[in-house]
């Protein structure tokens, strides 16, 4: 038989979620110079919540990075020609990680774990007569033969993932807590073991059930919900770092010049901020989403794959979310560069000549970057708050891609139904919820930690 | 006083005209008029005398920035930049795509707008402070704590959850209240009352938690102390005392907001039908038509602007120490 052949693509996004990771990592790496910074960062970690939130972010991360994998697989030959054909479906290692959870769809809804479908269709019984019934589920529950024996079978299931859960995390956690645990006791690591065990038996969970049933039933066209909302897991992470990374440059490059060079050019900046502040934000986004449409529609020669599209989009609509949000970071940053420039190590590279370009990327720079992070994490939680809105509102994602927001957006219809339709819009706002939380949780310590207004 | 106000409003001005130029160079510059006919007209293939014809019907047929064929008078006059963007200065919104006066529109639906923004500002602010003193009462205590997570669980959930719950238990299951509509008059309480209370839940959280941290920071002030120190009651201090002076930098913060007030929220009013500003907004950005668009990204800006400028005035009356230079 044909081998199994894939072509990896590469989408703008998923470069820059690795870059993302690569920067937190050389971040972390670089604090091992700075005793001091590294000391507050710690007190992050010094507490329950800082370290349970961390745990579930880092989480929801690797899920993202998972999900950013993007491979298309080669289509079977047709004929003698050597030429192969790739799919046009771009799928990531966490489709093939979640392949059961989507693989056996339905024909329309139906409830979590149900094995029937939840509208009635017209059937025929044995002797020809037609009759309504809810039919039942063409994938889900198919090994078991009755409703009666789906307790014992779903019991039986649980059990079975909960040990296999608790195994894998038993794994992962015995080596650290003999390597690091026992000793380093200022972190609470019990604390984070607990969430680590919690997460990695929940999702095993949510695997092996996922297997034969819908753990949170079906959509509309009989998709699995639970593998849409975890699949909007990479949007939401996505959406949360990359507006402010996107204009970060920006914020630093003008907040930089405006607190160093002071005068004219501080004025000017102060003048692009305010401008741009002036503009209520949404309608910025409505207005800028509107024309990237336009573009997109305008120029199709540009947009041969669905997923290039959909990723050209949602690329710049993070980066008009950032430009609504950038003039906070940049006047955090003109702040501290004033302060920073007054300190006596500034003066003194003035009074030996050094350059002004020397000088700030020697002695500004690296004393401001601290605000980058802490504003990256502050920002976080009302940009993944955000999508919901804008998706809802027509401005959001491309409606091709899995995201929350387009999930919410769906809910409008199906809660107006005479029997309502719960489950997709529920699924959608707890695995946001738990996302939202954590990030605020962790950016509430981060700013205990670092707000001076605090101590 | 009033020479302070003047210079503030001839700053505005250079703001005014950025954000002009802004929407300008977004909505004429980056897409041209003939994009914006393909996309309205849409289809792929649209003949070039369609788009004219688009174009001409709405004004978008004379030359971006000069009118070369035309004579000294309207060389400069006759043009789009003209027409379409300095006459929004004079509040002149021309009209939407489908021919209707966008000026009237937002005079007629700004009422609406403001009955459902208004009770939730005033009720939302006064809610928020007596929870935040409330807190504050017990502060460092079990209570505290408790509040404080409930607080960041409540602002974790998203906006739309809110409307969703609140239509469906208020609205559909117990018939409460209508789930959506409006009536003008004083029929328009029923339809308001629903959105209102949501407004003020989805705020608290957040409200609630950056009040008490203002009422903190006041609660460690040094004149506290001195109150104490002489025997003033723990009542009276945090009535006396702290409420007062925590008043102000919560009523200079609320200040920007109050004139945006007349824009309404996208969100509710389109969930509730409510023919406001946010839901006519909302429907210019699903419908495409960038006249109105434009239009109240213009008028919000002023209304911004509008609302610094008063904050800046208002810090000068509660506090005698800022001066007006």
């Amino acid at each position: 038989m044909s081998e199994m052949m894939i072509k990896p693509v590469v989408l703008w996004s998923d470069v820059l979620i690795f870059l993302l990771v690569l920067a937190m990592a050389g971040f972390f790496w670089t604090l091992r110079k700075q005793p001091l910074t590294a000391k507050r960062w710690l007190s992050v970690f010094r507490t329950h919540t800082g370290i349970a939130s961390f745990i579930v972010i880092l989480f929801y991360l690797s899920i993202a990075v998972m999900d950013s994998l993007h491979y298309r697989q080669a289509l079977e030959k047709v004929g003698d020609s050597d030429q192969v054909h790739y799919d046009q479906e771009v799928r990531s290692v966490l489709d093939w990680l979640l392949k059961d959870l989507n693989a056996h769809n339905e024909t329309t809804y139906s409830e979590p774990m149900s094995l029937y479908s939840f509208s009635k269709i017209n059937m025929q019984d044995d002797n020809g007569q037609v009759y309504r019934d809810y039919p039942r589920l063409k994938e889900a529950g198919s090994h078991i033969e009755a409703e009666e024996h789906k307790t014992a079978d779903v019991l039986q299931r649980t059990l079975a993932a909960v040990l296999t859960g608790l195994l894998i995390s038993a794994l992962l956690i015995v080596p650290h807590y003999w390597l690091y645990g026992r000793h380093r006791q200022a972190i609470p690591w019990m604390t984070g073991y607990a969430t680590l065990t919690a997460l990695i038996v929940l999702s095993s969970w949510v695997l092996m059930l996922g297997q034969v049933y819908h753990v949170f039933g079906t959509d509309k066209v009989g998709g699995d919900t639970m593998y849409q909302s975890i699949k909007a897991v990479r949007t939401g992470v996505l959406i949360g770092t990359l507006a402010t990374l996107l204009t970060m440059p920006l914020a630093i490059v003008l907040g930089i010049s405006a607190g160093y060079f002071k005068g004219w050019v501080d004025d000017v900046v102060q003048y692009i901020y305010t401008t741009l502040n002036s503009i209520p934000g949404i309608l910025l986004i409505a207005a800028s989403v509107l024309l990237i449409d336009v573009y997109i529609e305008t120029h199709p020669e540009d947009f041969n794959l669905v997923a290039v599209r959909a990723d050209f989009k949602f690329l710049a609509l993070c980066f008009i979310l950032g430009m609504t949000s950038w003039t906070g970071l940049c006047r955090l940053l003109r702040a501290e560069t004033l302060k920073v420039s007054q300190l006596d190590y500034v003066q003194a590279a003035h009074t030996f000549g050094v350059s002004h370009a020397r000088t700030v990327f020697r002695h500004i720079l690296p004393n401001v970057m601290h605000i980058v992070l802490i504003s990256l994490v502050l920002d976080f939680s009302g940009f993944v708050l955000a999508e919901a809105v804008l998706s809802y509102i027509g401005v959001g994602v491309d409606p091709s891609m899995n995201s929350w927001g387009n999930m919410i957006n769906e809910a409008r219809a199906e809660l107006s139904r005479g029997d309502v339709v719960w489950w997709p819009v529920t699924s959608a706002f707890v695995m946001m919820f738990i996302l939202v939380l954590a990030a605020n949780l962790f950016s509430d310590r981060v700013r205990d930690a670092f707000d001076p207004r605090f101590h | 006083m009033l020479a302070y106000i003047i210079r503030r409003l001839i700053y505005a001005i250079p703001i005014l005209i950025g954000v002009n130029l802004l929407t300008f160079a977004l909505f004429f510059m980056v897409n041209t008029p003939d994009q914006m006919a393909r996309v309205q007209l849409g289809d792929k293939h649209v003949s070039q005398e369609a788009i004219d014809e688009w174009k001409d019907q709405r004004g978008y047929n004379k030359p971006l920035f000069i009118n070369t064929r035309d004579n000294s008078e309207g060389l400069l006059t006759d043009t789009i930049f003209f027409d379409k963007s300095l006459r929004l200065f004079v509040f002149e919104f021309g009209k939407s795509d489908e021919g209707r006066m966008i000026g009237s529109d937002i005079s007629e639906r700004m009422w609406p707008s403001l009955a459902l923004a208004l009770p939730t500002f005033i009720i939302g602010i006064t809610v928020n402070i007596v929870f935040a003193l409330f807190i504050v009462m017990f502060r460092a205590s079990v209570f505290d704590t408790a509040a404080m997570v409930f607080c960041v669980a409540l602002m974790s959930v998203s906006g739309v959850f809110y409307i969703f719950f609140g239509q469906y238990f208020f609205a559909k299951l117990w018939h409460l209240v209508p789930i959506s509509g409006y009536l003008s008059g004083a029929d328009a309480i029923r339809f308001l009352i629903l959105p209102v209370i949501i407004g003020v839940i989805s705020g608290i959280g957040g409200g609630t938690r950056l009040y008490r941290t203002l009422f903190l920071e006041e609660a460690s002030k040094d004149y506290v102390r001195t109150a104490r120190a002489k025997g003033v009651s723990e009542s009276a201090v945090l009535f006396r005392h702290i409420l007062p002076n925590g008043m102000i930098p919560i009523l200079t913060s609320v200040v920007v907001v109050i004139p945006s007030l007349f824009m309404g929220s996208l969100l509710m009013e389109s969930f509730f039908g409510i023919p406001g500003l946010g839901s006519y907004t909302l429907n210019a950005i699903q419908a495409q038509d960038f006249a109105i668009v434009r239009s109240m990204v213009f008028l919000g800006s002023v209304l911004y602007i509008i609302g610094l400028i008063l904050t800046d005035i208002s810090y000068t009356l509660v506090d005698p120490r800022v001066r007006l230079s």
